[in-house]
């Protein structure tokens, strides 16, 4: 009989079983909001009431690190920015930190970059232009600042590889292996290269091996990476799907009104995220 | 002010500013610098435009890492920086002031070291914004320029001070003065800002504004809303 490999991808039901799967205390990747996030295993993530999680910007985050926040499931958190783009300040994430509620190792989007890069090669450290000059380095003690030893009086900035324990991020479609296609947002790929597990929600399961197709492949991320997948039609919503499905802007101001106050942030949790819904459909 | 909004004033500031580079990369939250590169695109000059958040067609294929590993190499000429607070070294900070914490420092900390060309905008001039020194150091570097909704400066990277080079119409230096935070050397007579020319408001409430619409959506109807649209 043929045997699965022990690293092959698995199948789960929905969005609540990839947010068991994700325990507490993990460093969690997650992307940018204009980059897939998995807003619906986000979603699953506070009903489960996940805590202590340290989540890795890849490399700045916005409103589904926001609801982590806000819901007290993360303890720390490393990134180049928090913020709802034109819908204004994160207000969890900024009232969170001025209460000193969560700690925020704070980095730059270069770097967060290397030290994924670093990671997927299985190399300790990556180096990177720039950055000596900023506050940001007096706060890193574990970025190290060295000679460059292929010149002279050089001195370069070496960003320590990180390897998230879980990556998290949704997607157009997964095929039948386990394969995940993401287009064009290969930042995604650098995190599953560099993350111990990869969890992936999709808008839809694809018939066939997106692998035999040259089209599709290229914006393919390969099943070897992938821990497990779930269906999740309208997963990133509020966010977008390029192509799919647009970012529901005005749902986006509604929350960043909203969750100004912890009383209103409150109120969305329970009508968004604590209810369950059948969809997420625009009525 | 002249026959012309505040925010076309600003972009044909950014435009002269940029001048005859090859490619500008622009970042999201940045409508006044991206119609002040539409609008030397409409001048017929061979300016390669990379706007970060391109809705369509946008010309980054490898990730969001792809924009740095393009500045880190040179491949980008300008790119435009703001702040929370600047000083008058030149620094900026994105993380913290007054007790209030901003989002981050984004790629602000890598890129105001490694482009050649780094325009620092922001519109609200402000004792609150330009201070003496800023409460955290996100990036320092070497600016071609501060601009701001009251005056141009250029940076002098010698005697690192600030110069006011000029000021808006409608404002004049001792306002200016008033609502700086830094010291900064002040000639003797400081020539009010250039606004567009007629030929350039023509172009920026035309071509310009289209090309806009299309990635700041809501930049452009509080802008020309009121505007009759030009060929």
């Amino acid at each position: 009989m043929h045997r699965l490999p022990a690293n092959a991808t698995r199948f789960y039901a929905d969005a609540e079983a990839l947010a068991e799967r994700i325990p507490d205390g993990a460093l969690l990747a997650l992307p940018p909001d204009y980059s897939l996030p998995a807003m619906a295993v986000v979603r699953a993530l506070v009903r489960r009431r996940a805590r202590n999680l340290r989540l890795l910007g890849v490399p700045v985050l916005g409103m589904c690190a926001d609801l982590l926040i806000g819901a007290g499931c993360v303890v720390e958190i490393e990134t180049s920015a928090v913020s709802l783009g034109e819908a204004g300040l994160a207000p969890r994430f900024t009232e969170a930190v001025e209460r000193g509620e969560i700690t925020v190792r704070d980095a730059t989007c270069p770097m967060i970059h290397a030290a994924l890069q670093a990671a997927e090669k299985g190399v300790p450290f990556m180096p990177l232009r720039g950055v000596l000059g900023s506050d940001l380095v007096a706060g890193r003690p574990d970025w190290k600042v060295i000679d460059n030893p292929m010149g002279r009086d050089d001195p370069i900035l070496l960003a320590p590889a990180i390897s998230p324990d879980v990556a998290l991020f949704h997607a157009r479609w997964a095929d039948g292996a386990g394969n995940v296609w993401l287009g064009r947002r290969r930042e995604l790929m650098t995190i599953a290269h560099a993350a111990k597990a990869t969890l992936v929600s999709c808008e839809a399961l694809r018939e066939g091996d997106m692998l035999e197709d040259e089209l599709l492949a290229p914006g393919v991320l390969a099943s070897v990476y992938v821990s497990a997948v779930a269906e999740a039609p309208r997963g990133a919503w509020p966010l977008g799907v390029a192509d799919a499905y647009p970012v529901d802007d005005a749902h986006l101001s509604a929350y960043a009104r909203a969750a100004k106050t912890r009383e209103g942030f409150a109120r969305y949790l329970d009508e968004w995220v604590l209810t369950p819904r059948k969809s997420f459909s625009p009525a | 002010m002249g026959p012309y909004a505040k925010e076309e004033l600003l972009a044909s500031v950014i435009a002269r500013l940029v001048g005859d580079a090859a490619h500008v990369a622009v970042g999201a939250a940045s409508p006044i610098p991206a119609t002040g590169c539409a609008l030397l695109r409409a001048r017929g000059l061979p300016l390669r435009v990379s706007l970060l958040h391109k809705r369509s067609a946008n010309p980054f294929t490898d990730g969001s890492r792809e924009l740095f590993d393009l500045a880190g190499q040179g491949r980008i000429d300008v790119f435009f920086l703001g702040g929370a607070q600047i000083d008058g070294e030149a620094n900026i900070n994105l993380v913290r002031a007054e007790g209030k914490r901003f989002p981050g420092s984004f790629g602000s900390a890598f890129m105001y070291a490694v482009i050649p060309k780094v325009i620092l905008f922001r519109e609200e001039h402000s004792r609150r914004v330009l201070v003496p020194k800023v409460e955290f150091v996100s990036a320092k570097g070497n600016p071609c320029a501060l601009v701001t909704g009251k005056a141009v400066f250029s940076w002098q990277k010698e005697r690192r001070r600030f110069r006011l080079e000029s000021v808006h119409p409608g404002h004049d230096v001792d306002e200016v003065r008033a609502s700086t935070g830094f010291e900064f050397d002040c000639p003797a007579e400081v020539p009010a800002t250039i606004g567009p020319t007629s030929e350039e408001i023509t172009m920026l409430r035309g071509p310009v504004r289209r090309e806009i619409a299309l990635n700041y959506p809501e930049f452009a109807r509080r802008v020309w809303a009121q505007q009759p649209e030009a060929s």
